[in-house]
């Protein structure tokens, strides 16, 4: 029965191969089922959210740092925000504010990072055809298209777009009369949102699967390239967590609509009492962080993967404890579920839980230090070779130290309580997702450019953009950490009303955002970097890092299905670098260890004997050649 | 400062500029072999390595000079028990972290450094070490521990109930200001509340059917609190989420709707003493708030007065109760507590009000 169906496939696959070239523009650019153009796809709109996101917070740090200038020149971009002095609106202020929240953390380092990566790398790193289903990978994207497309309408509206930070805590956000960023702006963001879930979910679906079941002959679990595991964790991680959410969400947009009371209770406002009681804003906080603070690691996850790639490969040696890397990220993923009370200390929730989810966020960070740990390890003895994906996945651990430490103290819930919700937590999440995750994106690309688009990208312009951005940021961020001590709350739009910020850090806010315009400048030379060497760069050669994993046997630019003939099998782990006795420096997954005698270690000669038993795996079809 | 920060982003410039126009004559110079073998040892390579140190030096000394300028801004001593306490954890905790952070990233820049790309050396081969990883789980695990059983005490203490004996004042948060309400001289006893009850007048919703809420007081401008005794803050929100913060004080609370929250903590400082200590006649204590609100978000604010307690006591009783402000009110007290509520109001009106229809028509009149 089994080889029946088998051969049937086989000859239906041959059949289907002859018609193939015949895809229309629409199926092969648009609608498309390849996972590397659907790939390229999210890092173009990631992209695009990402120049529009990071200009938002350009224009409130001009307000922040420059509290006296005329923004008179704004006015075609954003009209009637500006009032007749020149001056921001505060509604605009804070549309800003969450409109970059949302973008950054949703639409460029969820969907531009994961939806970027782990669609391209999946199916090459675990040598896959395809996803495992095109179709759903196909609506993946467009469902995101239309969640995007949705929040920039909502861009243009009169009453201007969602306003109450990015984590839309009602009542604020369930209640139009009592802020204009709860009007119509609100009702985008939720529809947004419920769509970029959807996206979000039938992506996972398909990466989790895929790297269940499309595995090529001998690439075990213990041979995956921690980037495969990075994706896959995160995929999980968004499975379970993203639900909770579409939950939130729609209870909220019941609140909102339908005259529910789940997040509402007690209110009086604008002159009225309101009828609802019963319901509970801290259940929405409750809801909103169990997405919230996975979130974070589905951020940042994806990002430690890509570099621990990178600096194995450019450092020419294994990653250190390959294996300890593995269980601190399931540690992460699965601790990442019980710690989201900690951004609720001081809500009035009842102090011992308080209690409860500081020690268990404080046991997060061990498994976090011990992947910090483990990169630099790395690095020792190493043979560096500074490529621009390699300078941003250091900048990517320094950045995770730098800002991961002061988690310990916000973690802290007696410490919390004077900085919750100033300029330190600020500075603390922007260090650690932010600017971290960003260069595991920016790292991937100069580091995958090759792969995706068969040319280099310009290194010495990576060099200036590296060192510019890295600096940028440290000198964006690190001050905001003596802003936060100071008590200065974020989200504010002016820091005239009190006293105790008043006249001062007038010009440590004017230098933050200086910085911030420089470095946000600098990624335009990137910009210029991707577009010239989409067209001009050096052709690149099959396997220009000299790296292990699986995608640099494809073709320099692998067509559809991947591998022109057979998928290789694999016979190694991919950190094989610089082996003692052989001959390169490197010896990728799908080399047998029957063809390296020299450099085998005992264990592995035993090996040998199982490679008989690889080749003839055939878990699936999809072996062959390419449907 | 404003000359430094201009000077700091000119240097920057020029020095991005120095490394681009460098960059491109060695681009123009040697023109980049193929991609292969040996292409690594290169001037860039070595010039990334460098700049790694050179990044490592000028960035602690910009970290160390920035942080000794930021000082003087930060708040003064906390003027709470326990705020000194949780400052005390957290210049220690803040001290082991930026300790490891930069004991960490020395080690990241100085390898980068050290063992960037030879012609011909080959990197060591060197997968695990379980010795070494056990001890990099336990150390930090075991310092962690450490510091959150100190943060545990201290949080436990302060989230303890509140002493008894401590002075209740009752703080409301609305869009874009707080309100004070105070138990009053007489019983200090706060009154119940009803949101349904809020109208102009009465902007706290207090209840009047309560006898304990006929001398209570609210004010929108200062919260006044006796010094040296524990002050009990019991927080409410009426319309959307806010947050109480009083820097000085280490005090933070999010006002909720429809859930009350409370805080209470002991200030040890006068507004006087702190305008001595402080050389600064025109210091306040300051109330903010920390959740956004809205639009007024940033300006949402009250002043903290604290003071001894005999001037305390002497300013509450030259408040006003709200019943005697709005005698109308007292329409809505039940028959058998009227006798009680007699010295609240206006001798003449407590018999001018008893029958409900006129009251009604008085409270209407006063909402037009
Ligand atoms: C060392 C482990 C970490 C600990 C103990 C920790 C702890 C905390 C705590 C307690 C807060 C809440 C602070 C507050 O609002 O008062 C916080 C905020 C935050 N953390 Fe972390 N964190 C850690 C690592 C990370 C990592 C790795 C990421 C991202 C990849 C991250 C992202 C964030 C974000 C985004 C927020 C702010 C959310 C908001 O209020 O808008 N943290 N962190
Ligand atoms: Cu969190
Ligand atoms: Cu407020």
């Amino acid at each position: 029965m089994a080889t029946e169906s088998a051969v049937s496939t086989l000859s239906v696959h041959d059949a289907e191969h002859d018609h193939h070239e015949e895809l229309s523009f629409l199926r092969k650019y648009v609608f498309a089922e390849d996972h590397k153009t659907i790939a390229k796809q999210y890092l173009i709109s990631g992209i695009i959210w990402a120049i529009i996101g990071i200009s938002f917070s350009v224009i409130f740090r001009l307000q922040l740092g420059f509290p006296q200038l005329k923004l008179e020149f704004l006015r075609p971009l954003i009209g009637n925000w500006i009032d007749e002095t020149g001056k921001l609106s505060p509604d605009f202020y804070l549309a800003l504010v969450t409109m970059h929240g949302t973008i950054m953390v949703f639409f460029v380092l969820t969907a531009g990072l994961s939806g970027t990566f782990s669609n391209f790398l999946i199916p090459l790193q675990v040598g896959a055809r395809d996803m495992a289903s095109g179709f759903l990978n196909m609506l993946s994207y467009w469902f995101f298209f239309l969640a995007s497309m949705l929040m920039f309408v909502s861009l243009f509206l009169e009453t201007g777009p969602a306003a109450g930070g990015w984590v839309v805590y009602p009542p604020l956000s369930a209640l139009p009369q009592a802020h204009m960023g709860s009007q119509m702006g609100m009702t985008l963001w939720l529809s947004s949102m419920a769509l970029f879930i959807v996206s979000q979910l039938l992506g996972g679906i398909n990466y989790i699967t895929t790297v269940i079941n499309l595995r090529t002959r001998g690439m075990s679990f213990s041979k995956l390239p921690l980037t495969i595991w990075a994706f896959f964790l995160t995929a999980i991680l968004g499975l379970i967590s993203f639900p909770v959410l579409l939950s939130a969400a729609l209870l909220l947009i019941f609140d909102r609509s339908f005259g529910t009371s789940f997040f509402l209770s007690e209110i009086y406002v604008a002159g009225e009492a309101l009828p609802n009681v019963g319901g509970s804003p801290i259940l929405f906080q409750h809801l909103f962080w169990f997405l919230g603070h996975p979130e974070v690691y589905i951020v940042m996850l994806p990002a430690l993967g890509i570099t621990s790639e990178i600096i194995a490969t450019n450092s020419r040696k294994p990653i250190f404890g390959y294996r300890a890397m593995i269980a601190s990220m399931m540690g992460i993923a699965f601790l990442a579920f019980i710690v989201w009370a900690h951004h609720m200390f001081v809500t009035g929730m009842n102090p011992f839980l308080g209690s409860v989810f500081m020690f268990l966020t404080l046991i997060i960070a061990v498994p976090s230090a011990v992947k910090a740990f483990n990169y630099i390890t790395t690095l020792w003895r190493g043979n560096i070779r500074f490529t621009p994906a390699m300078l941003f996945s250091i900048g990517l651990v320094s950045f995770f130290i730098s800002g991961g430490v002061t988690g310990l103290i916000l973690g802290n819930s007696a410490l919390d309580i004077q900085l919750h919700d100033t300029y330190f937590v600020v500075a603390h999440f922007h260090l650690v997702m932010g600017a971290s995750s960003a260069f595991g994106l920016l790292a991937g690309v100069y580091h995958w450019f090759p792969k995706m688009f068969g040319r280099m990208m310009n290194e010495k312009m990576g060099y200036v953009h590296f060192w510019m951005t890295f600096i940028g940021i440290y000198c964006i961020f690190f001050p905001m950490h003596y802003i936060g001590i100071a008590g200065f709350p974020r989200r504010y739009y002016a820091f005239t009303s009190n006293d105790f910020t008043k006249n001062i850090f007038q010009d440590m806010n004017s230098f933050i955002s200086i910085m911030a315009v420089i470095t946000f400048s600098a990624q335009f030379l990137f910009l210029y970097n991707f577009v010239y060497s989409l067209i001009k760069g050096k052709k690149a050669t099959q396997n220009p890092w000299h790296s292990n994993t699986l995608e640099w046997t494809t073709p320099v630019v692998p067509g559809h299905g991947n591998w022109p003939g057979e998928i290789p099998a694999v016979y190694r782990w991919p950190y094989d670098y610089s082996k003692p006795g052989a001959k390169d420096d490197f010896i990728p997954q799908n080399v047998p260890y029957s063809a390296t005698p020299e450099s085998n270690l005992p264990h592995e000669n035993e090996l040998i004997s199982l490679e008989k038993a690889i080749e003839a795996q055939n878990y699936n079809d999809q072996f062959k050649q390419p449907h | 400062m404003v000359y430094i920060v201009g000077l700091l982003s000119i240097v920057f410039l020029a020095l991005a500029f120095m490394v681009f126009g460098r960059l491109t004559n060695v681009m123009k110079g040697v023109s980049t072999p193929e991609v292969g073998e040996e292409q690594y040892g290169t001037t860039s390579n070595k010039l990334n390595g460098a700049m790694f140190m050179v990044f490592l030096v000028l960035g602690v000394i910009a970290a160390t000079w920035s942080f000794v300028h930021s000082t003087q801004y930060f708040l003064p001593e906390a003027s709470s028990e326990h705020g000194r306490r949780t400052d005390t954890l957290f210049w220690v905790s803040m001290a082991i972290v930026t300790g490891s952070a930069l004991l960490t990233n020395i080690f990241l820049f100085y390898f980068a450094f050290k063992y960037q790309y030879k012609n011909g050396r080959r990197a060591t081969y060197y997968p695990e070490n379980h010795k070494l990883e056990l001890y990099w789980t336990v150390t930090p695990a075991v310092v962690m521990a450490l510091m959150v059983f100190t943060g545990w005490q201290a949080w436990r203490d302060i989230m303890s109930e509140a002493p008894a004996g401590a002075q209740e004042v009752e703080l409301i948060g609305k869009q874009f200001n707080w309100i004070a309400r105070y138990p009053g001289i007489d019983n200090n006893k706060l009154g119940n509340y009803n949101y349904k009850l809020i109208d102009n007048n009465n902007d706290t919703g207090i209840d009047f059917s309560d006898e304990n809420a006929f001398d209570d007081f609210t004010n929108t401008t200062e919260l006044h609190i006796p010094v040296g005794k524990p002050v009990l803050i019991r927080i409410r929100a009426r319309d959307v989420l806010h947050s109480v913060f009083i820097p000085h004080m280490r005090v933070k609370m999010d006002a909720v709707p429809g859930m009350p929250t409370r805080f209470w903590f002991k200030p040890e400082k006068t507004t006087e003493q702190m305008r001595n200590e402080t050389g600064n006649q025109a210091f306040k204590y300051e109330i903010a708030c920390t959740e956004v609100c809205g639009r007024g978000h940033f300006s949402m604010k009250m002043n903290l007065v604290v003071e001894d307690e005999d001037s305390w006591k002497k300013w509450c009783a030259e408040q006003k109760p709200l019943l005697t402000s709005y005698p109308e009110y007292a329409s809505r007290i039940p028959s058998n507590l009227r006798a009680k509520a007699a010295k609240y109001l206006p001798a003449a009106d407590s018999t001018a009000t008893a029958s409900a229809g006129g009251a009604a028509t008085a409270g209407n009149a006063s909402l037009r």
